[in-house]
């Protein structure tokens, strides 16, 4: 028996800041003092709050220290492990008040989450089974192959009203039944979709480090609900950890007996491999997955047939996203009931999502469905930083849309994100403040399909291309005012005609910035102004007379040669030379440079 | 897909029987050309036209095929990398707090562009997608190495310690 248990954050962004050397050191700290005996050091998944990594937390006191560095390691051994006095001044200072430490689920930032998909991340060690099956692992596969039939399962999945969290929302019950028929005869297939593309999304990936085996689990149980035999994980390369962790995982469960043949001693047989990625966006959309698992360019196909009747080596498939995967065990443990008790009437459950951008707390999250933007803006992420103003946020990644801050009290579940010209995509949500430029944004989300469109059908692979060419015009100065009716025109077109959900939704970026940010758009045409000063083309550096003292120091940074003046007298720049970098601006200590 | 410094391909006979070895080994999987080249890359660092004549010969697939493949996935390259991979993220939550800045200044200071490697063979530069590590955004990576909230500033001190 250990009396404390120190749990070292070990998901991608703690790791990014050292965590892995922290862990080191606890362990040599800890045997230094003795207390190797006493004190457990693990390795857990991500707390989600990524801002104040590397992150520490001490039980049985759950406290919660935030950007811990090798050298004070041993000073929490010593005064904390050792002594019992936590060392308040490296505690995260949300937790503590006056002289009393706070839980962690009483601040701001933990205070309105409800863990379900993330219950098990920071909390148990992924690398060990025990742990998993501790708390509760493997019972909810248990009581499916030993109390429930196939058609059980699929209709307590069809109870709880589980939408995909991959982003289309389909219901996850009605996916299943329709893969269900001929249940033994024919080959099927259980696919996972861990090819989180969007940028700027990373719940999935999080919840592979983090709890690895709840995935397996669910995909077993779908097996068990539709008579698939053989499982296929689909990740990106560009999470190691998260393979690593999924690679053990599989090992051991095969080792006890959780995945292979005669499972809980039934005849029902399933076995999972890993299958990774070679980073291309498409690949998250599910025939080009498919395709992509089968050894190929990863290139759609058109639907009908749907996976559910022919899918992957065109067989009987059904492909589920990691977060809905991470939902279910707890919807046959605890009931369809539970679960719809959460969320909105037609958007059942939690949701995660990565909050990132021009935000204090950026992390993960994972919210009953209907909490609104502002609570998540203002209360869990604390607002915006430097006292600047929040402008939008942005989900769905290159799929979705931005939400205004008109729109900040809409209730977030699938249908409210479609009606405003969004989507619930995967789960990222970008905030953005008065610096952000919303048709530089756009074109960016543009770029980024032009070059991930696989070129197969034309309305994508030129569309999409074209219309990036009209926002390249805008931000350079060249715009007219029909651009904005071609756009529109282009759009709609290439949204009807396109043969995946990666171009039906391509457009969607540029057309909700067109309907809430129209200004903008008018400035950078009719003014040829940018008025969050981004785009480099329609910027002015100028310098004030009246502020600048001539010391000289912007004439002798600027590299273009483009800043002329003499020694105490007023500077000027050469618009014809500036080359638009910002340096001066940097470096004026009077503030006299400004941009516009 | 940018040309970059193309050297002469200098497989050693070792490299070749151990992918080969591999090929024998998985020619049944189903699937067997992503896997199979992702291995040929951890091998060579690389997808020289050599190295998929091998694969397209042992997993007797048309060489048509696997360079259809090694095309489509951004992780395959064609072009030698430089013995520091430098990627920055051009992802939507490190764009927005300024890696668009980082990627420009880097490709100033390497004298190179996007997807190019110096030529004497150090430095290869690269935009990715994402690489997850948002909360300490902007964020780039040096081979295993990650670097995140930078200012721009630290870039020189980076570089030197390669």
């Amino acid at each position: 028996m250990f009396r404390c248990h120190v749990m070292v954050c070990g998901g991608t962004g703690c790791t990014s800041s050292g965590s892995a050397k922290i862990m080191e050191a606890f362990e040599r700290e800890i045997a230094i003092n003795g207390l190797d005996q006493e004190v457990k050091v693990i390795h857990t998944g991500c707390f989600g709050l990524c801002a104040l990594g590397p992150i520490v937390v001490v039980y049985p006191e759950g406290c919660f220290y935030s950007r811990v560095k090798e050298e004070d390691v041993g000073e929490i051994v010593r005064e904390h492990l050792l002594k019992g006095r936590p060392v308040t001044r490296l505690l995260y200072e949300e937790t503590v008040d006056q002289d009393e430490i706070k839980s962690l689920s009483e601040t701001n930032f933990y205070k309105k989450q409800h863990r379900v998909a993330l219950r098990n991340c920071g909390v148990i060690n992924p690398e060990n089974i025990e742990e998993y099956i501790a708390f509760d692992g493997y019972r909810a596969l248990g009581k499916v192959l030993t109390e429930m039939t196939p058609d059980e399962v699929i209709q307590t999945m069809l109870d709880s009203g589980l939408r995909g969290r991959g982003g289309a929302g389909f219901p996850t019950g009605l996916k299943w039944k329709f893969a269900a028929g001929n249940r033994g005869k024919v080959q099927k297939y259980v696919c996972c979709n861990a090819d989180e593309g969007d940028p700027g999304a990373f719940m999935d990936r999080s919840v592979l480090e983090g709890d690895p085996h709840v995935v397996l689990e669910a995909m077993a149980i779908a097996a068990y609900a539709i008579g698939a035999t053989q499982g296929y994980i689909y990740i990106r390369a560009e999470y190691p950890i998260a393979v690593q962790r999924l690679r053990i995982a599989i090992d051991q469960a095969r080792e006890y007996g959780l995945l292979g043949n005669n499972i809980f001693g039934t005849d029902f047989c399933f076995d999972i491999d890993l299958k990774l990625g070679a980073g291309a966006f498409v690949c998250g959309e599910e025939t080009a997955l498919m395709t992509s698992i089968e050894g190929k360019r990863g290139e759609p196909r058109p639907r009908p047939p749907f996976p559910a009747v022919k899918g992957l080596f065109a067989s009987p498939t059904i492909l589920n996203n990691v977060e809905t995967y991470a939902n279910i065990p707890q919807i046959i443990l605890n009931g369809p009931e539970w679960f719809a008790s959460m969320g909105t009437e037609k958007s059942k459950g939690t949701k995660v999502f990565a909050l990132g951008g021009k935000i204090h707390n950026t992390g993960l999250v994972e919210v009953p469905m209907g909490t609104t933007l502002r609570e998540i803006v203002e209360e869990i992420g604390g607002g915006i930083p430097n006292g600047k103003k929040f402008k939008a946020a942005q989900t769905g990644g290159p799929s979705g849309g931005c939400i205004p801050a008109s729109l900040i009290d809409t209730p977030i579940d699938y249908d409210n994100l479609i009606a405003i010209g969004t989507m619930m995509g995967s789960g990222g949500l970008i905030v953005m403040d008065e610096d952000t430029c919303m048709v530089d944004i756009a074109k960016f989300f543009l770029e980024f399909t032009v070059d991930e469109s696989c070129g197969k059908c034309a309305p994508c692979r030129i569309g999409t291309r074209r219309l990036l060419e009209l926002l390249e015009k805008i931000t350079d100065g060249r715009g007219e005012m029909e651009d904005l009716d071609k756009i529109e025109e282009l759009a709609s077109f290439i949204k009807a005609n396109s043969l995946c959900g990666l171009g039906q939704t391509a457009p969607n970026p540029v057309l909700s910035t067109l309907r809430y940010f129209r200004d903008e758009y008018i400035a950078h045409i009719k003014d040829k102004r940018c008025p969050a000063g981004v785009c480099k083309k329609l910027l002015q550096y100028r310098i004030d007379p009246v502020k600048c003292k001539g010391c000289t120091l912007c004439a002798r940074t600027c590299p273009a040669g483009a800043i002329k003046g003499s020694v105490k007298n007023p500077h000027v720049i050469d618009q014809s030379k500036c080359i638009k970098c910002g340096a001066c601006m940097e470096k004026c200590k009077f503030g006299a440079i400004s941009k516009g | 897909m940018a040309n970059g410094t193309s050297a002469p391909f200098r497989g050693t006979p070792e490299q070749e029987q151990k992918l080969r070895n591999w090929l024998a080994e998985h020619k049944t999987m189903p699937g067997a050309a992503m896997p199979a080249l992702q291995y040929a890359q951890e091998i060579y660092g690389y997808l020289p036209i050599e190295v998929q004549r091998i694969v397209a010969e042992e997993l007797d697939m048309p060489l048509e095929e696997i360079y259809g493949v090694s095309t489509f996935y951004a992780q395959f390259s064609l072009n030698p990398k430089g013995q520091y991979k430098i990627s920055v993220c051009l992802g939507t939550a490190c764009y927005v707090k300024g890696s668009g800045k980082i990627y420009e200044k880097l490709q100033e200071k390497l004298g190179i562009t996007g997807g190019e490697c110096t030529p004497d063979g150090k430095f290869s530069l690269d935009a990715c997608r994402c690489v997850g590590a948002c909360g300490l955004a902007p964020v780039m990576t040096i081979n295993d190495d990650v670097y995140g909230r930078l200012t721009g500033d630290e870039l020189d001190e980076i570089l030197a310690k390669y």
